[in-house]
């Protein structure tokens, strides 16, 4: 890289108050912003499969009943109903593949 | 008569072990851009000094119609020749033999090398290139890689171990180098992985190439598994050799000592070092005006760039180098940069290899990534491995020193002995518009006009703290400096510190915040 090409890549770096002239890394750049949890959403904690749904939009649920069934590492994991609550959508069927972090059931 | 005979039965018999899986597969190993595993062996050594040991073992495996099957070598070449003249122990996984897959018998060939470079206080050099656990023998592969990962930790921070990944090296294989203190990879060969993209693509169903889930840039540059990335097996091979002529044989030797040289560089670090505090330049050109012949070897050159380190020579003695690297996130530590020094330090450490730390950072990264990745207990290893050190230690502050990052990089208050500070350094609590907006709260708010009053006060707090000054008074620096004195200066200080010896309290071992 010569000195030219390098200054026009130079980014303001904010450290505390005072912003520095700098490059940035691939990584930095890809770095995954933080976004605050919603208790509404259930998200996948670990990717797998879902083997048994018992929920339908528009279904009330109690705390703690059986929303879904998540297998994972060849260990099926109960997803419970977090509060009393309506079921306001569900994304996912029963033998669907999901990754990590996929929104699976939405609560109203 | 009958003994001519038997020499030339055995050397037919070697002929035939030493070509491996045979010419068939030898033509493929080659079709696939790779050298196979005695052609590596015998570039990487003095030429005519490999020794090899081992060569007619054989596995002991009966199942799945084992029993029929001659593996040559068992998949592994191991031995001992010479670099630069001075022993190595070496072992390379032979692809062509059943894909280099590891058997108990393999890995206690390994082990047996391993064993043997811990007894005699030479470096051992792993070459990897093996499709992982050989599924026939079952747990017996397992075993084998537990023998090897004990005797790696075992022989860490004793010997010098190198491990070079020159094919696939795949689920338990890759902690074998994990282990070792220098991985070294090539672009397109070097494939590394826990669990690989079919297992991931059928569990996950996440599609991903096997170059861009565990290649070689990869470890270089994102995981920082990888301390050397080449690209092609001979410059990988030139990196191995620089490297070891740079090290000492064991942790109860020195390295060698060459011919002093002047550095070619001939910038002045006064002229590569900007005045303003917020302009970048690279730390390398302030490496290479200090060091003998400008030659800096630097280590984990792409992974957290923004630490650098690396070993380079000072009156022809090797120093390792830990400095701050403005050119990238503004020099500031983070959980990546600081899991690089801590561990370089510590090797430097363990094998008496004087550390030279060049300070210019702002503090550490703020961001939620960078509190919730745990920059706490990462950060807190390069306290550790710097306090823990007791090799000579000097640090020189170029320009900024501030908050945590001050006491971390080797400060006084870390055990450092010669700490020097050129005239435009900075040692303060923090950044002086931070303090300014602080200390002055009250006074900027309550002013006619706060953006006067603020600019005025952050003046004051740049004219009062932002020099060397401050902390020179109080002793925490040894002597304020003249850019162009500061070659002279290292080469005095590790010189008069030749024979350092600094107590630790005894041990069975500390518990650093892995």
């Amino acid at each position: 890289m010569t000195e030219a090409n390098k200054d026009s890549e130079f980014v303001d770096f904010a450290v505390t108050a005072r912003k520095y002239k700098t490059l940035l890394t691939k990584k930095f750049i890809n770095r995954k912003e933080w976004e605050a949890p919603n208790p509404n959403n259930i998200k996948s904690y670990i990717p797998g499969t879902i083997i048994e749904l018992n929920v339908k939009p528009g279904q009330k649920v109690k705390q703690g009943e059986l929303l879904l069934r998540l297998e994972a590492m060849k260990m099926q994991n109960r997803i419970d109903m977090p509060f009393d609550g309506i079921i306001k959508s569900v994304n996912v069927n029963v033998g669907e593949k999901i990754p990590k972090n996929f929104l699976m059931i939405e609560i109203e | 008569m009958s003994l001519q005979k038997d020499i030339l039965e055995l050397r037919e018999k070697k002929a035939i072990y030493e070509k491996g899986g045979g010419d068939t597969a030898i033509e493929k190993q080659m079709a696939m851009g790779k050298l196979t595993a005695r052609q590596r062996i015998l570039a990487l050594l003095d030429e005519d000094s490999f020794q090899e040991y081992d060569l007619f073992v054989e596995h002991e495996e009966r199942n799945f119609g084992m029993d029929k099957k001659t593996l040559h070598g068992d998949g592994v070449i191991t031995g001992i020749g010479t670099m630069f003249g001075e022993p190595v122990c070496i072992y390379a996984q032979d692809f062509t033999v059943m894909g280099g897959s590891l058997g108990l018998k393999h890995a206690r060939k390994i082990t047996k090398i391993m064993d043997h470079a811990l007894k005699m206080k030479v470096p051992c050099i792993g070459i990897n290139d093996s499709g992982g656990a050989r599924i026939q023998e079952g747990i017996g592969a397992l075993a084998g890689y537990g023998e090897i990962f004990y005797r790696n930790t075992l022989a860490s921070g004793v010997i010098p171990q190198i491990s070079v990944i020159l094919g696939p090296c795949a689920g338990g294989a890759v902690y074998s180098p994990a282990l070792t203190d220098f991985v070294f990879v090539v672009e397109n060969i070097s494939k590394m992985f826990i669990t690989g993209p079919s297992v991931i693509e059928s569990v996950l169903g996440e599609v991903i190439s096997q170059e861009e889930l565990g290649g070689a840039r990869i470890h270089a540059e994102i995981t920082g598994n990888a301390h050397f990335y080449a690209q092609s097996e001979f410059d990988c091979f030139d990196q191995i050799k620089k490297l070891i002529s740079l090290l000492p044989a064991s942790n109860t030797k020195r390295a060698a000592k060459i011919e002093p040289k002047v550095p070619s560089l001939k910038k002045q670090i006064g002229q590569i070092i900007p005045q303003d505090p917020k302009k970048p330049y690279d730390v390398r050109d302030v490496i290479r005006a200090v060091v003998d012949d400008s030659d800096f070897f630097e280590v984990q050159e792409l992974f957290a760039p923004n630490i650098v380190i690396g070993f380079a020579r000072l009156n022809g003695d090797t120093v390792g180098f830990v400095a701050n690297q403005p050119l990238y996130l503004a020099g500031v530590l983070d959980c990546d940069s600081s899991d690089k020094a801590a561990r370089f330090i510590r090797f430097c450490d363990s094998f008496n290899i004087p550390l030279v730390t060049l300070e210019d950072m702002p503090g550490y990264l703020p961001g939620v990534d960078q509190e919730h990745a745990g920059v706490i207990r990462h950060g807190a290893k390069v306290l550790y491995a710097y306090s823990e050190a007791t090799v000579p230690k000097v640090t020189v502050i170029l320009r900024k020193a501030y908050g945590g990052g001050y006491i971390a990089m080797n400060s006084r208050h870390l055990g450092a002995d010669f700490v020097f500070a050129l005239p435009s350094a900075e040692i303060a609590v923090m950044g002086p518009e931070g303090a300014a907006n602080i200390i002055f709260a009250k006074e900027i708010k309550e002013a006619a006009d706060p953006d006067a009053m603020r600019a005025a006060k952050v003046q004051e707090y740049i004219d009062k703290f932002a020099n060397p000054f401050v902390a020179a008074a109080k002793g925490y620096i040894d002597a304020v400096i003249e850019p162009n004195e500061t070659r002279n200066l290292l080469i005095h200080t590790l010189s008069v510190s030749k024979d350092k010896y600094d107590y630790r309290p005894e041990k069975k071992h500390g518990i650093p915040p892995f």
